[in-house]
């Protein structure tokens, strides 16, 4: 078990390796520098501003540097909002673009895996068929969509909720819904799926043929097994839900990470833009170790191998 | 012995149980019909897709004006602009798919068909990309290098190409062990050859229903592009834009956000029943 | 043994079971019938898709999900076919226990061999997690498990496939059930191990006086362990009869041919092997008449005609053909 978790921590770290030095290289063979605006700076100011910025030094040099802060918790200083470095602006926003990911990625589990079980059992029957067509319409309307559409008819027709604002825990239902409802049904179909495959495996049969209560075969024997699928697809759903936290939160005015990466690419602030990418790439990769932990501790196979 | 069932196809059978999919059947058609739409519709309007009209800032659809879907807040046509949206969209959609297709398709068939290290090698580079959070690198791209249509084509095929190489790897790694492969290796046929001609042909079953599946990702990766203001710029549209628009202005205009959103949703529901409907066809123990 | 001497402990009469297909209904028993007695070995031979596993499955209750059965089985009087789960939960691995050909995939790969053995007494039996697990450790041992106190914190995979049947007979053997279903138990299974395992039967059938139903395509398992056999063909059963009987003196075509293409110790070694002529019939489209017309040699106008029914033979058995 120790030995899966260093070999995944080890296999994370050419990944992360990768996100950096993608977005580094890609900044510099941007073409214009950062301060290419429409006023033309003079001379001086520019280079002035490149020594600072450490732009005169070779390439290997700042790559160096860059690599060196980021292992330090330090992205460098932002070049649209002056006064506060980059690393200041992701950690005003994580609490806040956490709260609602954590929030959303865990009733998507519980909520998909819930309804993914019930669909299977009921394969066929019009609950069924509810649920799927459900989860097709989770799946096919993107959260772009979803959120405008939710905070029209609940917020401005209804007026049950506010449709912007960041605070009260009245400001968090609309925002969640709209990132949960694609991950809900994502995770529903994925259940149902493997689920039914489970069902109808040969030591389900057995445990039949054993004379065991229903809800004990399908707690003890099937949802491990129906899980496992799900289990995988936490990665990418936590990929999904900070993809989707970025348009959530410039629709609902949310004061996250996302709402900072998307000015920031609007103003082509390059430095907070990187910043949030590898942050955002920590995030992920981090949680794809966790993933793979708690599937090494749900299937034997993996875990003694 | 009239007893035994006649050999069909794999293809003319696929077709037909695809057809007698009620959800696939109608999807199709739809979708041919919002193509068409999209083609000629334009044409019978009297508007341009960026002519301002200042009597009409903001107008609730008006037919008899010729304002069918109504204006948005400059006073442009929504249905030209909609269906201009509807060009973009599928216009991406051919040809994100169709770079995501080759680059895919050469690259999993060449690492499934060389295999050993080459093979664990090639993978463990597709392996690193996939955990990437790719969305943010299509991001970047457009940030630092602008946002130019051609690049957004380009930026949403290099990131699809992943999961079609894994597939396609995968097929090739079975095929490799059939016979008439080996026959082909017997009768010295090249590596290139044997991929052109016996790989490939026979992984295009699950690549098919991979590639309509893809295609609604791609929509989506575009829109999504565009409603954040990466994508699309103005005076050219397309649906994410003109969902982003909408959103701004729904409370006062409804119109400007239904009409796109509509679209966009109906065109990926199509995509979405057309793929799972292939796949059913395709794969006969699900029956 | 004669069948009217005692009371049968499981009493099986016209047995139907249908499978619902996009392409109709298919049967794949037909009005089957037969009784088992206390600690006999009752064999069930055939070919592949003759209907013998669905019986015991329909009377286990563990059809595919759109096969449907009918007709009566009755354990120690009292019918179970098609009763409510609840009440079948009650029978089912614990007076009437069963054990599958694919050992590989027939225990749970997430559970330890401990808890899973264990399940069925605590349900059953009322057993603390504690005790079944100390029964269950006994079991292991009777069925010769080596090293049976580490066995049980292992997980299927860590197993070969011959432990894993041995896990399964212990497993269902662990409420002292009164009939064993094995369905296939040495298909799957090496040669060597094959030998073990059928060994292995008999002596527990001996120790626990659990009557056996042996399912099986191999006519050798049959003579190394059976008392009585029943042949099947088509979902329905051609010949009953004796081991020796069916052996030496069997009246229904099929039997002979089956017989003919299976290789015989006593035999002379020149004697070609015969294979049974044609496929078996594919249950959607039965024809009237006798199943077994297509590919039998002594085929009547009469067999087209009329489907011949169980008949008895001048050796005591029973035979489904119009030639008796």
């Amino acid at each position: 078990m120790l030995r899966l978790i260093l070999n995944r921590i080890l296999g994370a770290i050419p990944t992360l390796f990768v996100i950096i030095g993608i977005s580094f290289f890609m900044i510099r063979m941007a073409p214009g520098g950062p301060f290419d605006q429409e006023r033309q700076l003079p001379e001086e100011i520019i280079a002035n501003l490149n020594k600072v910025y450490h732009l005169d030094e070779p390439l290997y040099q700042q790559f160096g540097r860059y690599l060196w802060g980021i292992l330090q918790g330090d992205f460098g200083p932002s070049f649209q909002y002056k006064d506060h470095t980059v690393s200041e602006l992701i950690f005003q926003g994580f609490p806040v673009s956490l709260k609602i990911g954590g929030i959303a990625i865990v009733l998507a589990a519980i909520i998909g895996i819930f309804l993914g079980t019930i669909a299977a059992l009921r394969q066929n029957t019009r609950v069924d068929y509810l649920i799927m067509g459900f989860s097709m319409t989770g799946i096919t309307i993107p959260s772009f969509v979803m959120a405008p559409l939710l905070s029209l008819v609940i917020g401005v027709y209804l007026r049950l909720l506010p449709v912007g604002g960041w605070g009260d825990l009245k400001h968090m239902v609309l925002p969640i819904i709209a990132l949960t409802l694609p991950q809900i049904a994502y995770i529903a179909r994925l259940t149902r799926g493997s689920m039914i495959e489970v069902l109808r495996s040969n030591y389900i049969r057995t445990a039949k043929a054993k004379g065991l209560p229903e809800r004990v075969i399908l707690a003890r024997h099937a949802l491990r097994g129906a899980l496992l699928p799900v289990v995988s697809y936490l990665g990418p759903a936590t990929a999904g839900i900070i993809t989707g936290s970025v348009v959530i939160e410039k629709i609902f005015g949310i004061p996250g990470i996302g709402r900072f990466f998307v000015l920031g690419a609007l103003n082509r602030d390059y430095t907070l833009v990187m910043g949030v990418v590898v942050f955002y790439g920590i995030i992920i990769i981090l949680f794809n170790l966790i993933v793979d932990i708690l599937y090494g501790i749900l299937d034997p196979k993996v875990r003694y191998e | 012995m009239e007893n035994i069932p006649q050999g069909r196809s794999l293809w003319a059978d696929a077709r037909k149980r695809l057809f007698s999919n009620r959800a696939a059947f109608v999807a199709l058609i739809v979708l041919s019909m919002i193509t068409i739409l999209s083609i000629f519709g334009p044409l019978l309007s009297p508007h341009a897709f960026d002519s301002i009209d200042w009597d009409f800032v903001g107008s609730p659809p008006n037919f008899e004006k010729g304002f069918p879907f109504g204006t948005d807040a400059v006073g442009r046509d929504l249905f030209v602009r909609t269906m201009y949206g509807a060009r973009i969209s599928l216009m991406v959609a051919v040809v994100a798919s169709l770079v995501s297709l080759i680059i895919g398709v050469t690259y999993g068939s060449i690492s499934g068909f060389i295999g050993g290290r080459t093979d664990s090698y090639m993978m463990r580079f597709v392996d690193v990309f996939y955990s990437l959070p790719f969305m943010f690198f299509v991001i970047l791209l457009m940030v630092f290098f602008g946002r130019k249509i051609y690049l957004v084509f380009l930026a949403i095929g290099a990131v699809e190409w992943l999961d079609m190489a894994r597939i396609v790897r995968g097929q090739t790694l079975s095929l490799k062990r059939k016979e008439f492969v080996e026959a082909a290796v017997a009768g010295g046929l090249t590596k290139w050859q044997i991929i052109r001609k016996h790989i490939i042909p026979n992984t295009l079953g699950s690549v098919a229903v991979f590639l309509t599946l893809t295609v609604p990702k791609v929509i989506l990766l575009e829109s999504f592009l565009s409603f954040l203001g990466l994508g699309i710029q103005e005076p050219m549209t397309s649906w994410g834009v003109l969902i982003s628009e909408g959103a701004d202005q729904m409370e006062t205009a409804w119109w400007s956000l239904l009409f796109p959103a509509t679209f966009l949703a109906t065109t990926l529901f199509c995509f979405n029943y057309i793929g799972d409907g292939l796949r059913d066809a395709l794969d006969p123990k699900d029956r | 043994m004669s069948e009217n001497m005692k009371t049968p402990i499981l009493s099986v009469v016209d047995l139907k079971t249908t499978f619902l297909t996009n392409d109709g209904p298919v049967e794949a028993v037909h009005n089957v019938s037969f009784d088992i007695f206390e600690s006999e070995v009752l064999g069930f031979v055939g070919e592949s898709g003759a209907g013998k596993s669905q019986v015991f499955m329909s009377i286990m209750g563990i059809l595919a999900s759109n096969g449907r059965a009918s007709g009566s089985a009755l354990f120690k009087g009292e019918e179970i076919l098609n009763l409510p789960l609840e009440k079948l939960n009650k029978i089912r691995g614990h007076h009437l226990s069963m054990i599958f050909q694919d050992p590989m995939t027939s225990l749970n790969p997430y559970l330890t061999i401990s808890k899973q053995m264990s399940e069925v007494l605590v349900y059953h039996k009322g057993l603390s997690w504690s005790d079944a697990e100390k029964k269950s450790l006994e079991m292991l041992d009777c069925v010769k498990i080596p090293e049976a106190k580490m066995r049980l914190k292992s997980y299927p995979h860590e197993l070969s496939g011959g432990m894993r049947q041995r896990v399964m007979i212990a497993m269902s053997l662990l409420c002292e059930p009164d009939i064993l279903i094995a369905d296939e138990p040495t298909t799957a299974l090496d040669v060597t191990v094959q030998a073990q395992i059928l060994d292995l039967m008999l002596e527990l059938k001996k120790d626990f006086k659990t009557a056996i139903i042996m399912i099986t395509h191999d006519l050798g398992v049959v003579a190394q362990i059976c008392d009585r056999v029943h042949v099947m063909y088509g979902g329905r059963i051609v010949e009953k009869g004796d081991v020796n009987d069916i052996f030496y003196n069997p009246f229904h075509p099929y039997t002979q041919g089956l017989l003919n293409s299976t290789p015989r110790m006593d035999q002379n070694v020149q004697e070609s092997l015969v294979a049974i002529p044609g496929n078996p019939p594919s249950l959607g489209q039965l024809s009237k008449g006798c199943s077994f017309q297509d590919r039998c040699d002594f085929c009547m106008p009469k067999c087209l005609e009329e489907r011949p029914d169980l008949k008895i033979t001048t050796s005591g058995g029973l035979a489904a053909c119009h030639l008796i």
